[in-house]
């Protein structure tokens, strides 16, 4: 059973890297359980939002997909 | 007005506002941002090329700043030991380690809050001047590499090779980083209650 610590650091990476299938099943069943991770993974893929967003980057950005 | 595509100077100082920032927030270090944004700007409005209005001179700009901002951070790196750990990462890794209790889990004060809809914050300018001092307020390093993925948008493999740092000194820089942000965000943006001025 994943605890909340490794399952942040598994979060982050997640914004790197595609996890592994395990990884993800792991996650899921975290996720499943806990709020506290759940609102860490919405806040990461918030901070990617902002930093796409950011105000004055070039406007391509816009358009290029998250890798 | 038209097609926007007057390339007037009033357009140029604000790009080059937009550029400076930019550049500021991943070099840290004035002069050299100034000195990348007016070589990225001449080398733009000097070429032969020709624009089809504003957005296409921006994105070109902004692409060759890209690419000065990569080249001096290599120079940098050549000089400074990215994945050396200095007070202010153990200090911030410390004090993540303090939201866990001993068994991993989050202690009921430290877990992370629900921040509603976040999005809307991205249409409000205090929040940037908000996200742009949590940038800053984090550890030079740290902060290079966290605006090295997600601000000129390498992949992780990418930011290790430019770097020189082994992939899991990567993953724990951008933990580090993507930790404090949000942390600084939950804070000073998104607490409960805390926003009546």
């Amino acid at each position: 059973m994943l605890r909340c610590k490794e399952a942040t650091h598994l979060l982050s990476e997640g914004q790197d890297r595609k996890l592994g299938a395990g990884e993800q099943l792991q996650l899921r069943l975290h996720l499943a359980m806990c709020s506290g991770c759940r609102n860490f993974r919405a806040q990461m893929d918030f901070l990617r939002a902002a930093c796409r967003g950011f105000p004055g980057r070039g406007e391509a950005d816009k358009e290029r997909g998250a890798k | 007005m038209s097609e926007a595509s007057v390339i007037d100077d009033e357009f140029v100082a604000a790009i080059r506002r937009d550029m400076l920032k930019f550049a500021q927030l991943q070099l840290r270090d004035a002069a050299l941002a100034e000195d990348a944004v007016q070589e990225a700007l001449t080398a733009a409005l000097c070429g032969a090329r020709q624009f089809a209005g504003r957005a296409a001179l921006k994105t070109w700009v902004f692409s060759i700043l890209r690419h000065k901002i990569v080249d001096l951070i290599r120079q940098q790196c050549r000089t400074t030991n990215i994945s050396a750990l200095g007070d202010d990462e153990a200090g911030l890794d410390e004090a993540f380690d303090t939201l866990f209790k001993q068994n991993a889990h989050w202690r009921p004060e430290a877990r992370p809050g629900d921040w509603g809809n976040p999005e809307e914050a991205l249409r409000e300018s205090r929040f940037w001047d908000v996200f742009e001092i949590c940038l800053n307020h984090l550890p030079e390093n740290t902060a290079r590499v966290f605006m090295m993925r997600e601000f000129l948008e390498f992949d992780t493999a990418e930011v290790c090779s430019e770097l020189a740092i082994s992939v899991s000194n990567c993953n724990v820089i951008l933990y580090r980083a993507r930790n404090g942000l949000r942390r600084c965000l939950e804070t000073s943006w998104f607490a409960p209650g805390e926003k009546p001025c």
